[in-house]
């Protein structure tokens, strides 16, 4: 019978959730590196006991640990990441120029055809790669290099590269998001790179149609159809049928069009799945009321989703890296947030159970289906 | 020289050790050198106490040895002769901030 295995990341250390295919009972491992910030874990597709851990503190800075054994045992590679050449500087909060500096890594994109080979998206934004199982990073400079840098500017969270999608029909195309400068496509690699937010429209940079500039806060895309990208932006969710040339708005009947995720059913690639939050700043669910909206039609008519999920008084936060989908015959849709719940559905988000409800605030959630 | 290093234990965690360090340092005794055999013993620790590239502390560390604050000392000054003769520790402190 096939598994699952939910890898949390959370404010104070890793947790890892594994449970059989009817994903009603959970083993608990963890916390893993406690005591530390984990941004993001993720496992390599094509072999799923090698994951890699973003680990991170405010007093000792970056660290990438490696699991060869899904997640028994860990082992720290390589934290050296150096931007290529003279980084210059992008926007600061109050528009001057600001030196680029590394902080964090927020995302890992293990390759989907290599265990060795990973990308991680950086604070300050930058794309890294390293084809030695993390041993060593190499900076794809040609991102930042694209000309439009100086004017990228943190969002409230830092100026972060946070997703990072690999293309399953093109080896060499794939797309990232930056907040707050937009999506960007490479077609070579990563070398070089392009900005695609055609449509996007953002009311708090001086130009709202403008090439960057934009909050991006997490995109998706379906493997079956990779031209297909699904958007949450920091106000408005987005859809784009032409891999990210033009992007029409599909908030629709939506409480409210911000939210942090949007993610992808794994066998329906029209049906889609954010989480409404409340904005500006209170940046939590409307009416105190947890739901998951889903819609079947590829945006634009969503449903409220909430058995199992608290319908009151409830006051969390889901962050950008925090849901996930697995690929079972019933899809399982999987979400974490701030207050240290990680909910699970086993039916495609009609039913909602924790698997656990006390853990550190989650800031990531990524899922792996099993034999 | 055999000099005592005091560490974090999140540090401790990742180098595997507990208790402090002992090194073996040759030629002059700064906090320049003690960082470099404490990082040529455990490369993990390498980015955690000073920048991979500019070699500066990092902002939420700090240096201290017999009752002084050496973080603002140039990191080639030389340390208290207790500390070289192995008589007190070279404390690396994390600082007391956040939760």
């Amino acid at each position: 019978m096939s598994k699952v295995r939910v890898l949390a990341g959370t404010r104070k250390g890793a947790f890892i959730l594994t449970s059989d295919g009817k994903r009603e009972k959970w083993d608990v491992s963890g916390p893993h590196f406690a005591g530390w910030e984990m941004y993001h874990l993720k496992g390599s597709p094509v072999d799923p006991d090698r994951l890699y851990a973003s680990q991170s503190s405010g007093w000792f800075g970056q660290l990438i640990q490696r699991s060869n054994d899904g997640g028994q045992t860990w082992a720290p590679v390589g934290n050296k990441f150096v931007y290529d050449g003279v980084p210059g500087t992008h926007q600061w909060y109050d528009g001057t120029p600001h030196p680029w500096e590394f902080k964090r890594v927020w995302h890992l994109e293990p390759s989907l055809t290599d265990p060795d080979t990973v990308y991680a998206g950086v604070e300050d934004a930058a794309l890294f790669r390293s084809t030695d199982g993390g041993g060593n990073w190499e900076e794809l400079s040609g991102l930042r290099g694209h000309g439009s840098g100086p004017a990228w500017a943190p969002g409230a969270g830092g100026m972060c590269l946070h997703t990072v999608l690999l293309d399953p029909a093109d080896p060499n195309r794939m797309f990232i998001a930056i907040s707050a400068a937009g999506a960007f496509r490479s077609a070579d690699a990563g070398k070089t790179w392009q900005p695609i937010n055609k449509g996007l429209k953002s009311e708090y940079i001086p130009d709202p149609d403008a090439e960057v500039g934009h909050c991006v806060h997490r995109i998706a895309q379906h493997r079956a159809r990779p031209n297909v990208l699904f958007m949450q932006k920091h106000w408005d969710v987005m859809r784009s049928d032409d891999a990210g040339d033009s992007w029409h708005e599909v908030s629709g009947n939506l409480p409210t069009d911000f939210g942090f995720v949007i993610d992808v059913h794994a066998h329906e690639p029209e049906t889609i799945y954010v989480i409404p939050i409340k904005s500006d700043s209170e940046h939590f669910p409307p009416d105190g009321k947890l739901r998951v909206y889903r819609s079947r039609t590829g945006g634009n008519e969503w449903e409220a989703l909430g058995n199992g999920l608290p319908q009151s008084d409830c006051y969390v936060n889901v962050l950008r890296e925090a849901m996930a989908v697995d690929s079972l015959d019933s899809c399982g849709i999987y979400f974490g947030t701030t207050g240290g719940q990680v909910y699970a559905s086993a039916d495609a988000g009609d039913t909602w159970a924790p698997i656990v409800r006390d853990l550190p605030p989650v800031m990531s959630v990524e899922v792996q289906t099993l034999p | 020289m055999r000099i005592r290093v005091a560490i974090p234990a999140h540090l401790r965690t990742l180098a595997r050790v507990s208790g402090e360090v002992e090194l073996q340092v040759d030629g002059p005794v700064t906090v320049s050198s003690v960082l470099d055999a404490l990082e040529a013993r455990f490369p993990v620790l390498e980015g955690t106490i000073r920048d991979h590239v500019t070699r500066q502390r990092r902002p939420f560390l700090r240096f201290f040895a017999c009752a002084e604050d050496l973080s603002l000392q140039p990191p080639d000054t030389p340390l208290p002769e207790a500390v070289v003769a192995g008589k007190e520790p070279f404390f690396i402190i994390g600082a007391i901030a956040g939760g």
